[in-house]
């Protein structure tokens, strides 16, 4: 069973790559022979980076990726330090933080919709307080509405980034805090200096799962934004959807293997530390 | 004795600390600060669904109403549109129980038998194996798209139920059979040389030996499972087919409905009744949930 | 010669978690330049008494005291204290010298004089060419070296050791050993060492203290723990095999007591005791293995023959240690190797009952 899976996969990522370089447009095709009569080699690549679509696309990816992550690991790691302080209701905190994850992205991206919603929700709440000025109109405004998918993003996912240093801050031998406290190391040195250099592997587990969910993100854009206003916050996951089915199945499967890239990409720290391991052991 | 005798306040017992250290009051303060930005969005939703329209219209979302009215919770439930249909979530929750319940079985009883061999059966390639298991729970979803609607075109449950349960198991094997892995390795390996000593076979050795200890790791797998597969869209929308939509397409749907006037009311009952199930799970299954995205995220 | 001034005072002490009582109204002196061991089973407080010593834990009640000043409320670093971890403790991802300096650089030692102390630990602990290793890249022996080079470089005047030798084998345990015996030789400093293994305790230290549950029971130096243990509590934790005990009421007379045993009597008049046996007192006495003779003559200092059967031999290579039956009690007794006792045999047993231990039943004291 698991290996018809392990056959899927690989079979599935191969033929994606394959047909990539090809023009098939609904059909798919399975025979060497057809691939060769369909091969037209890099033409949906350069099709592709000629799209503005998919420019926007992969620049907002850019953005919401690196913020997205910046921003999970600085708050998670924040927030688990301070969980770490031995805090009364630490249960109750950690509940709280980490709700959100349970919850589909559809309903994270309609919940923020409707908070950010100009007519009705902050901007309208505090005007009506008397601030006549103030603006938050990120989900109708095209220069900002990719970050209001990073703020909606960061509420559903820092809990987990929090989980996870708490749990790699538990993992550090107390006799390392109480070594450093004999040699009078400051408590915020002792985190960044030592323990946060041992953190390393939880570290790079923690950014390729943050990273690579980012690659991923499709549901709580279309939940948010559908990826408008306009194309202003398209993402890669809605250009292969939007190609594949609708008779450019070769520019679907090109895009989506630039995504196959990307997460490759940020997978090789966490091969390098894995690597690393074995070597020695 | 070298006792000091000077001091007017002999040093004794713990360092006297004042009821409110400056430092404590600020992690606190930080702390609940940043509870309330996790806080607001559920009790906006919350508060929103029990408003009727005018009180939306003229009120504050973050204000809850003095007249609550549970209309728009039943609404979202059995009368919402969805384009053309207008017959609320319901049918979309049936969906996703048809969904989720086989799925979860299915991918969890074949990446418990698979992890239990990878862990104590080793065989040819099992190194290998086991990397490409690693990588393919981070292969985006999108490159199997494709091959996907092909392969369950093939097998004739395009567009049907089956179609999204096998997508699911397919998807949630790596990541499962690393779970059930990681954790058989973990026992102690002693155990498993005894029963075989015992003369106990792969399969008996498997029931008797190592499913009786395993129940927090099927705990966690199980709400992994349940979790994802039931917050799921993607998949819902490409492989089941109109009628079978899972809730949270039809969420969608009903939210993003064009007709007739926007009931923010009726959407934000939705948006929780589809919410309520994971979040059920979670608040009943604290400490497995916590353990269980730790044991599938850091692994070893 | 004078009573030096002590260097760690202990006033009072007391710890507890809730209704939990860990430490309790603890007092002791240490004189500079003293071995202390704190020895114990794990639970008894040894290492939470040496944790409060360093500041790491606050005590509910009670003061400590470092030469002469009372530290109750400083931090650990501003106690004059270096300390060595079970566990090592070293930063992994800094270089032995890192580690020795890193401390040193935090606190704004100048440059010169942080090298000249590291230069100093590193020759005394033979760390010269580890210096630019990493922790990961050591044995556990060399980690452990490192640690107490850590110590070593803050110029302290008390060491503390928390268990150091535990996650070594015993080999190295043993060399190890002998390493920090060499080195308080050559420092002089005072030094508190936590551990659960006698062996190291009576070696290293020039005074024990054996604790259980939070208090100490006796604190005498190695030779009297062994030989006078204080109660059976510690008669019964010290020495391995364990000493024999033989409940029994004091018979004979006043002036000249005895303990009934099997068909005899065992004559108690050399036994040195603190109080006067009363005749009728409920005891226990105790005598350790090597204080049993056997088939010995009625040589001075030993007792009455008594009748035993040989039920087991264990032979530990230099001696022999001969489980034999006497009036239904086991007890064990250590001969030389090269006696050979076989199960079933009949023997005479004779006590040397001035070096045996008599305890009150009830209270458990040495009488």
């Amino acid at each position: 069973m698991v290996f018809i899976v392990l056959f899927v996969f690989i079979g599935g990522t191969f033929w994606t790559v394959a047909s990539s370089f090809t023009n098939i447009k609904t059909l798919p095709i399975f025979t060497p022979a057809e691939f060769y009569d369909a091969f037209v080699g890099m033409a949906q690549y350069q099709r592709l980076w000629r799209s503005s679509r998919w420019i926007i696309s992969i620049t907002n990816l850019g953005i919401y990726g690196s913020l997205y992550t910046i921003f999970a690991f600085v708050i998670g790691f924040w927030l688990a330090v301070l969980m770490d302080q031995k805090i009364r209701l630490e249960g109750v905190f950690r509940t709280i933080y980490l709700y959100p994850f349970a919850l589909s992205f559809i309903v994270t991206g309609h919940v923020w919709a409707w908070i950010m919603n100009p007519a009705f929700g902050l901007e309208a709440t505090v005007r009506g307080l008397g601030w006549e000025t103030f603006s938050f109109d990120w989900l109708t405004n095209r220069e900002m509405s990719i970050y209001a998918v990073v703020i909606a993003g960061l509420w559903q996912g820092t809990g987990l980034v929090m989980a996870l240093m708490l749990a790699g801050l538990r993992g550090i031998d107390d006799e390392i805090w109480r070594a450093a406290r004999i040699d009078g190391i400051p408590k915020w040195r002792t985190y960044i200096q030592i323990v946060l250099p041992m953190m390393r592997p939880v570290l790079v587990t923690t950014f390729v799962i943050v990273a690579s969910g980012a690659v991923r993100v499709y549901d709580l854009v279309i939940g948010l934004t559908q990826g408008g206003p306009g194309l202003s916050s398209q993402v890669p996951t809605i250009y292969v959807y939007e190609t594949m089915f609708v008779g450019a199945l070769a520019q679907g499967t090109a895009a989506s293997t630039i995504m196959l890239l990307a997460t490759a990409v940020i997978l090789i720290p966490w091969v390098v530390v894995e690597f690393g391991k074995k070597q020695q052991a | 004795m070298a006792k000091p005798d000077t001091l007017t306040i002999e040093p004794s017992g713990p360092l006297p600390r004042p009821m409110f250290a400056p430092g404590r009051v600020m992690i606190y303060a930080v702390l609940i600060l940043t509870s309330l930005y996790y806080l607001i969005p559920l009790y906006v939703m919350i508060i929103t669904s029990v408003k009727d329209l005018d009180a939306i219209r003229y009120g504050n979302i973050f204000i809850p109403t003095a007249n609550p009215t549970f209309a728009p919770w039943v609404k979202a439930w059995s009368e919402a549109c969805t384009g053309l249909k207008c017959s609320g979530l319901a049918p979309g929750f049936y969906n996703s129980v048809s969904i989720t319940v086989p799925s979860v079985i299915v991918s969890i009883a074949v990446a418990s038998v698979s992890g239990y061999s990878l862990a104590n059966w080793p065989f040819k390639f099992g190194e290998f194996f086991f990397t490409v298991l690693l990588v393919g729970s981070f292969v985006p979803y999108q490159v199997m798209l494709y091959p996907l609607v092909i392969i369950t075109r093939e097998m004739g449950i395009y567009s049907t139920l089956w179609a999204v349960v096998f997508v699911h198991t397919v998807f949630g094997l790596p990541i499962l059979t690393l779970l059930f892995r990681n954790y058989f390795s973990s026992l102690p390996p002693e155990l498993f040389k005894a029963a075989r000593v015992d003369g106990a076979g792969y399969w008996r050795i498997f029931f008797q030996v190592m499913m009786p200890m395993s129940v927090p790791i099927f705990t966690v797998a199980v709400i992994l499972q349940v979790t994802g597969i039931w917050n799921d869209f993607l998949f819902g929308v490409i492989y089941a087919g109109p009628t079978n939509y899972p809730m949270t397409v039809q969420l969608n749907n009903i939210v993003n409905s064009l007709q007739g006037v926007k009931e923010y009311n009726v959407d934000m009952a939705a948006t929780i009744l589809t919410g309520i199930v994971p979040l059920a799970i979670y608040f009943f299954s604290g400490k497995y949930f916590v353990r269980g995205i730790a044991a599938g995220a850091v692994k070893g | 010669m004078a009573m030096k001034s002590p260097s760690v005072s202990i006033r009072g002490l007391a710890l507890s978690y809730g209704a939990v009582s860990v430490l309790q109204n603890l007092d002791l002196d240490i004189a500079q330049g003293e071995f202390i061991v704190l020895l114990g089973p794990s639970g008894c407080g040894k290492s939470t008494l040496l944790n409060c010593i360093a500041g790491l834990l606050e005590p509910s009640e009670g003061q400590v005291f470092i030469n002469g000043k009372n530290v109750t409320w400083e931090e650990p670093k501003d106690r004059g204290i270096g300390m060595v971890f079970q566990s090592y403790a070293l930063y992994p991802q800094m270089t032995v010298e890192r580690n020795l300096s890193f401390g040193l650089r935090v606190s704004g030692l100048p440059k010169d004089e942080i090298e000249k102390r590291v230069k100093r630990a590193a020759e005394m602990l033979q760390l010269g060419e580890l210096l630019h290793r990493k922790p990961t890249a050591l044995s556990g022996g060399q980690r452990q070296r490192v640690a107490i080079g850590r110590a070593l470089v803050r110029d302290v005047d008390v060491f503390l050791f928390d268990e150091p030798l535990s996650n070594l084998d015993a080999k190295l345990r043993a060399e190890l050993r002998v390493e920090i015996k060499r080195l308080h030789q050559k420092l002089g400093n005072t030094m508190i060492y936590v551990t659960h293994d006698q062996i190291e305790a009576l070696t290293l230290a020039d005074r024990v203290a054996v604790m259980k549950s939070g208090v100490i029971q006796q604190l005498d130096d190695p030779h009297a723990i062994y030989n006078q243990p204080r109660n059976l509590y510690v008669a019964s934790f010290i020495g391995s095999p364990t000493m024999n005990f033989i409940k029994g009421e004091i018979g004979g007379t006043v002036a000249a007591p005895s303990l009934a045993l099997g068909k005899g009597d065992v004559a108690l008049k050399s036994y040195a005791s603190k109080k006067k046996l009363g005749v009728g007192q409920k005891v226990v006495f105790g005598a350790r293995p090597e204080h049993l003779r056997l088939n010995a003559g009625n040589e001075a200092g030993l007792s009455d023959a008594f009748d035993a059967v040989v039920d087991l031999v264990e032979p530990m290579g230099s001696d022999s240690l001969v489980w034999l039956k006497l009036a239904n009690q086991m007890l064990s007794a250590r001969v030389e190797s090269s006696q050979i006792y076989k199960p079933g045999e009949k023997i005479k047993v004779r006590f040397r009952v001035g070096l045996s231990s008599i305890f009150d039943a009830q209270s458990g004291e040495r009488l």
